[in-house]
């Protein structure tokens, strides 16, 4: 108790400082506040949020496992769960489906039975069992249903539930970004940093590898990568193969931006301090330069992150990247490769709405970073 | 000038060696060949294999051989023309790519066009009511076509096309024209289409270049030379076409450099949904069957294409802005 009190007070007197006026606030204190006013920005971290989340708890939100199929319900158009009915409000329902076959084109009718309300359960145990955060076993699901099938965004024509699969589909299509990010970091970071600090012979080599792989137009490389991928390799393998393919082309922005801010910061007084003191280059690229870029280096990073989502769902969507049983966003895609079946079943295009929803948060995100990276003007 | 147009392409020779590796190096990952695949796949259907005519087909491109000679082989044909094989349909490379690298091209300028067309007077206007409603507007649709990966535009474009004005968009023509020869109503019926790909692929460059030419118009609004303008009575609408807009368009043609790579990009994959008749399609069907020298032709095709473009560009940069010098 005693230890407690004591720490509230430390607080308190650390607040006191803070609003001291002649106090300067530290650097990124001035880009939250920055970053804060651009409302687009501020609203794609809400979203970027919500679809991690939903990625992370994928297992516990949807009522099924992606690969199930139900041979009865195939191309069932999504469901809705009502709160009103003709009383007024009421517990959540679903109106059953009934399939018919057609005996004269032998094809499934499906059609809703509206006189049938069939409460949805929360917090149901179903029989899908599924690993929580990797933790523990558990079937506990947010909501299903005892009577009947909940398709939220419909199914497939193999009867998989849309909703179940697009939600399991985030983790490899939203983590694909970071790791990939995460190799063209270091990358970036190495070539950009020599780059700019040692100039001369280096510089120039580098600066013709970084305009020559900008030339390179990336879909043609990527679907050549892809395509050499062996095909018995297991979707770890590929997956950690396509964030290599993505960073090869990935790493040039972060090293021409880095390069850029050293070559001007490498002049400043305190490098000069640090050199004069002994350092190494190794010692001042890493300790002095890299984190007086930080905050560029940042928007560097958000705003290549959906290029890369991008780039796996257009490899998958193409059959040149992840595979069935794999289940991402450019996987599902694939079912939407042909018009017809677009037209005929619009659903199927859900998984689409879901990479641009992605991207165009990471890219509002990026922009508000952009703004507030350079808070003293 | 002459000279600096010399210069400026005779350094496009070593990168086009340079890009016939890379483009050999690509198509040499994969394991097998497509012989074996071929052979396999025969043998898995009963057919009679034909070893003698494998082992001719091996032999000539030297697919035993080790990797440089296999180069070696492939790249000495160039100045000739002669790309190599495409295995799949028993003819030349070069044939398939004089039958589809003007339709690239077409695509590719026309969606270069288009993106100009409509980002430069979107910039102008973004800069001159710079935070109106229009800017955020033109901002936020900037940011969609950004957002949205071509193949799932091109996608939406052709779902809307089919189920509320039932017409198919995908191809370049209608079949009853294809084969047939050029005259007004194949080109008409061509017109018809070929904007798809066009705003597919044009729309995804667009947000760079309005927001560069956005900045470059504030910064020459800011100089001193328009407020001289302005004091003397120039015609504000003169101020800003003919004093601001004239200097502020310059870097934009350097912005091909990077425009172009994002055209044959994003055009290879519209052009895979889309069914084209350009490269793109192609290059994904020879990769998928390892049709090696066809992909890789494609491939090096896609970058020198670039690199003709940029030079292009620089050229006109040159003639344009009088203060680049030659030397």
């Amino acid at each position: 108790m005693k230890n407690n009190s004591s720490e509230s007070k430390i607080t308190k007197d650390e607040n006191i400082v803070m609003s001291n006026p002649f106090k300067a606030k530290s650097h990124w204190q001035l880009m939250w506040e920055e970053f804060k006013n651009h409302k687009l920005a501020m609203g794609g971290i809400i979203v970027l949020i919500l679809l991690y989340v939903s990625a992370l708890f994928a297992g516990f939100l949807t009522p099924y496992d992606p690969n199930e199929r139900f041979s009865k319900f195939q191309n069932i158009a999504p469901q809705r769960i009502k709160f009103i009915d003709e009383d007024g409000l009421s517990t959540p329902y679903v109106h059953p489906i009934v399939g018919k076959r057609n005996m004269e084109t032998l094809a499934m009718e499906y059609t809703v039975d509206e006189s049938q309300q069939i409460p949805v359960n929360f917090l149901y145990k179903s029989d899908d069992t599924y690993n929580f955060l990797g933790l523990f076993k558990t079937n506990l699901k947010l909501f299903g249903s005892d009577e009947t099938q909940i398709f939220l965004f419909g199914t497939d024509g193999l009867g998989r539930d849309i909703f179940t699969r697009t939600i399991h589909g985030a983790r490899l299509s939203l983590t694909v970004g970071l790791v990939g990010i995460a190799v063209s970091l270091v990358l970036g970071l190495f070539f950009g940093g020599i780059s700019g600090y040692l100039g001369g012979m280096v510089d120039n080599f580098i600066q013709r590898v970084i305009e020559f792989t900008l030339a390179i137009p990336k879909i043609p490389l990527w679907m050549g990568l892809g395509a050499a991928l062996p095909q018995d390799w297991s979707v770890i393998q590929v997956y950690f193969a396509i964030t290599v393919i993505l960073s090869l082309t990935g790493w040039v922005s972060m090293a021409r931006v880095l390069r850029g801010q050293i070559l001007s910061l490498k002049e400043e007084d305190f490098v000069k301090a640090a050199r004069a003191a002994g350092a190494k280059s190794g010692r001042i690229i890493s300790k002095h330069l890299i984190p007086n870029c930080m905050s560029y280096i940042l928007v560097n990073l958000t705003l290549a992150i959906p290029g890369m989502i991008i780039g796996e769902t257009a490899l998958s969507f193409l059959g040149l990247g992840l595979k069935a049983p794999a289940v991402s966003w450019g996987v599902l895609l694939q079912e939407a490769q042909n018009v017809r079946a677009v037209a005929q079943y619009p659903w199927y295009f859900i998984p689409g709405v879901f990479v641009i929803i992605a991207v165009l948060a990471f890219n509002f995100v990026g922009d508000g970073l952009r703004d507030a990276a350079d808070p003293y003007h | 000038m002459l000279n600096f147009i010399l210069r400026r392409t005779l350094i496009i020779i070593p990168m086009i060696i340079l890009i016939s590796m890379i483009s050999f190096l690509i198509i040499t990952l994969p394991p097998g060949s497509y012989i074996d695949s071929y052979l396999a796949n025969l043998q898995q259907m009963g057919g009679e294999v034909e070893q003698s005519r494998a082992d001719t087909i091996k032999e000539r491109y030297g697919l035993n051989d080790p990797i440089y000679l296999q180069y070696w082989k492939w790249v000495k044909g160039f100045p000739r023309g002669d790309f190599g094989m495409a295995f799949s349909e028993e003819r030349p490379v070069i044939n398939i790519i004089q039958e589809r690298i003007g339709y690239t091209i077409l695509i590719s300028t026309l969606t270069l066009l288009f993106t100009w067309i409509l980002s430069i007077p979107i910039g102008i206007y973004s800069a001159v009511k710079q935070y109106s409603f229009g800017d955020y507007v033109f901002t936020f649709f900037g940011f969609l076509g950004v957002s949205i990966p071509n193949f799932l535009l091109a996608i939406i474009i052709m779902f809307v096309g089919l189920r509320f004005f039932g017409i198919n968009l995908s191809g370049l023509m209608p079949v009853q024209y294809m084969g047939e020869p050029w005259g007004l109503t194949k080109i008409l019926a061509v017109l018809q289409r070929i904007w798809v790909p066009v705003v597919v692929v044009g729309t995804a460059g667009m947000a760079g270049l309005i927001r560069i030419m956005r900045a470059e118009m504030l910064d020459q609004l800011r100089q001193p030379y328009i407020q001289m303008a302005r004091s003397k009575g120039v015609d504000e609408i003169k101020v800003i076409i003919k004093y601001a807009a004239r200097i502020a368009v310059n870097p934009l043609i350097s912005t091909i450099g990077w425009l172009l790579p994002q055209i044959i990009s994003g055009g290879t994959i519209a052009g895979i949904v889309l069914g084209l008749p350009t490269l793109g399609p192609k290059l994904y069907d020879a990769l998928k069957i390892q049709d090696m020298y066809l992909a890789g032709t494609i491939i090096f095709f896609n970058i020198v294409l670039i690199l003709i473009g940029t030079l292009l560009s620089d050229i006109l940069l040159a003639l344009v802005d009088p203060r680049i010098r030659y030397d």
